[in-house]
């Protein structure tokens, strides 16, 4: 019996050699506006990375884009080092569903769906998509909700839960997919302050597991505490990004200076 | 008590023709419905365009008259198909017409409903891989009905009552079984309004049944009270 291979504590770094997402040179236009121009981003693995942006600024595009809720015009996108084809705008729709699997998707508004019970929302794609018994989508739902501290709620319809909570399940429903990345499109922006701290607290949980996240906030010290990396976009394209520390210690770029200026400004109000 | 003078079991009969042919049309014109309202959002311009023709001609022209046309219609048709003359039978006739007329209206109020489901609910479909036919399954017609149940209802009274429009190409409906227990015993008062009771009746289950439904497609969702 070969000890080794149980105890394979990974070397350090290596898992960050590895990487999960690469874009390069992705653009978006709606018609004559160009709302993503030209933006190259590489995730590895593990690795939390925020974007920040003032609205308007292509974030929630940029993640949509991602998981081909918005077709991107042109550019290239590897997941897990495959590269997902993206040629005049046709990539086949069995594709996509492959991507998407591959991609855990966190909403602002997070669209739990309103027919069905809290269990129900985390179980039906697991059963249907990846084809897991019942039972097993049931345990295995039953864990992400104690994990999510929602346990006694599994039999409740999402409109008798606080959006807080709602958002919880949202993210224990796309953790059901195991997937590789987890894409957040700004999750507390629609939350009462008051129950911002609940969700924070999950994704951060996620980010200590050493799980791959990409965020789209306005949470800037949450950004700062919990993230590797910070991009900061600007009309379309990275104006800025740099290890959390220097990005909001140091900025270069005036624009983002203008815009945590503004941040913080809002913050004191 | 009401003396039937013998026509009870007739009355009876005719009743139950009326429900089966209103039951027939209504599954059949849902299924129309649904398939209108699928062309009616279809990505293809010749789809819609028909949708939109069907639903245009049968909504602006009066049900009597499409009863007419497509049972007389239908007799010349079969006839010249055949090459000898068809008699087109009225029960099958009547649940034709009416299930064409049933569904373009449905078609209408099954395209809005779909439309009125919010994208985000669809969204989170799509994000989690589930393909086309999976998200309208599990998520969009659930959903819709919310929507659909409330003007379907209003459409299934409307269709109950117009099988009594069939009568006129000789269905043996309560319509036409009290029109001639009254043209015979000389009480038309007496069997007309017993017609107008079987047709209460069955309205009045129907609305029963439809609160029912409406409560069940509406779970989860939080009503002011």
């Amino acid at each position: 019996m070969n000890i080794k291979t149980i105890s394979s504590e990974p070397t350090p770094g290596s898992s960050a050699t590895r990487v999960a997402l690469r874009v390069r040179d992705l653009k978006k236009c709606f018609g004559s506006l160009e709302v993503i121009r030209g933006v190259s981003l590489t995730a590895h693995r593990g690795e939390v990375i925020s974007i920040l942006g003032s609205s308007g600024s292509g974030k929630s595009t940029l993640l949509r884009c991602l998981n081909f809720l918005e077709t991107p015009s042109d550019g290239e996108i590897w997941i897990s080092g495959r590269q997902v084809s993206l040629r005049d705008g046709r990539t086949g729709q069995r594709e996509i569903n492959a991507l998407r699997m591959k991609l855990g998707m966190v909403f602002q508004s997070f669209n739990l769906w309103s027919h069905k019970t809290v269990l129900e929302n985390i179980v039906e794609a697991p059963i249907h998509v990846i084809g897991l018994p019942k039972r097993e989508a049931c345990l295995r739902a039953e864990e992400l909700l104690l994990k999510v501290g929602l346990a006694d709620k599994r039999h409740v319809y999402p409109c008798h839960l606080s959006g807080g909570q709602q958002q919880r399940v949202a993210i224990a429903r796309a953790l059901a997919m195991e997937p590789e990345i987890l894409l957040f499109d700004e999750p507390t922006s629609a939350l009462d302050p008051e129950l911002v701290g609940e969700v924070l607290k999950v994704i951060r949980s996620l980010a200590g597991e050493g799980r791959t996240m990409l965020i789209v906030t306005h949470e800037l010290g949450f950004a700062r505490q919990v993230s590797n990396r910070v991009v900061f976009l600007h009309r379309g394209q990275i104006e800025e990004e740099n290890e959390p520390g220097a990005f909001f210690g140091n900025p270069t770029s005036p624009r983002l200076k203008e815009f945590l200026s503004a941040q913080s400004g809002e913050a004191r109000r | 008590m009401i003396d039937l003078q013998g026509f009870g079991d007739q009355i009876a009969v005719g009743a139950m023709t009326t429900f089966r042919i209103a039951m027939a049309s209504l599954v059949l014109g849902i299924g129309v419905g649904l398939l209108g309202a699928t062309a009616k959002l279809s990505q293809f311009q010749v789809l819609r365009r028909l949708a939109n023709a069907y639903t245009t001609i049968i909504r602006g022209v009066p049900e009597l008259l499409i009863i007419l046309i497509l049972y007389f219609g239908g007799t010349v048709a079969l006839t010249a198909l055949f090459g000898r003359y068809v008699e087109v039978d009225a029960f099958a006739a009547g649940v034709f017409s009416l299930t064409i007329v049933f569904g373009a209206y449905a078609a209408e109020v099954f395209r809005a409903a779909i439309q009125a489901v919010p994208t985000g609910q669809i969204e989170a479909a799509q994000a989690l891989g589930l393909s086309k036919a999976l998200t309208w399954r599990l998520v969009v017609v659930p959903q819709m009905w919310r929507y659909a149940l409330p003007g379907l209802g209003n459409l299934w009274l409307t269709l109950l009552k117009d099988t009594a429009l069939v009568s006129v190409v000789g269905l043996e409906d309560v319509m036409r079984k009290t029109g001639v227990a009254a043209g015979s015993t000389h009480t038309p008062l007496t069997f007309y309004s017993i017609a107008a009771s079987i047709y209460l009746s069955f309205t009045s289950i129907s609305l029963v049944c439809l609160t029912l439904l409406e409560r069940r497609a509406n779970r989860g969702v939080r009503i002011a009270e």
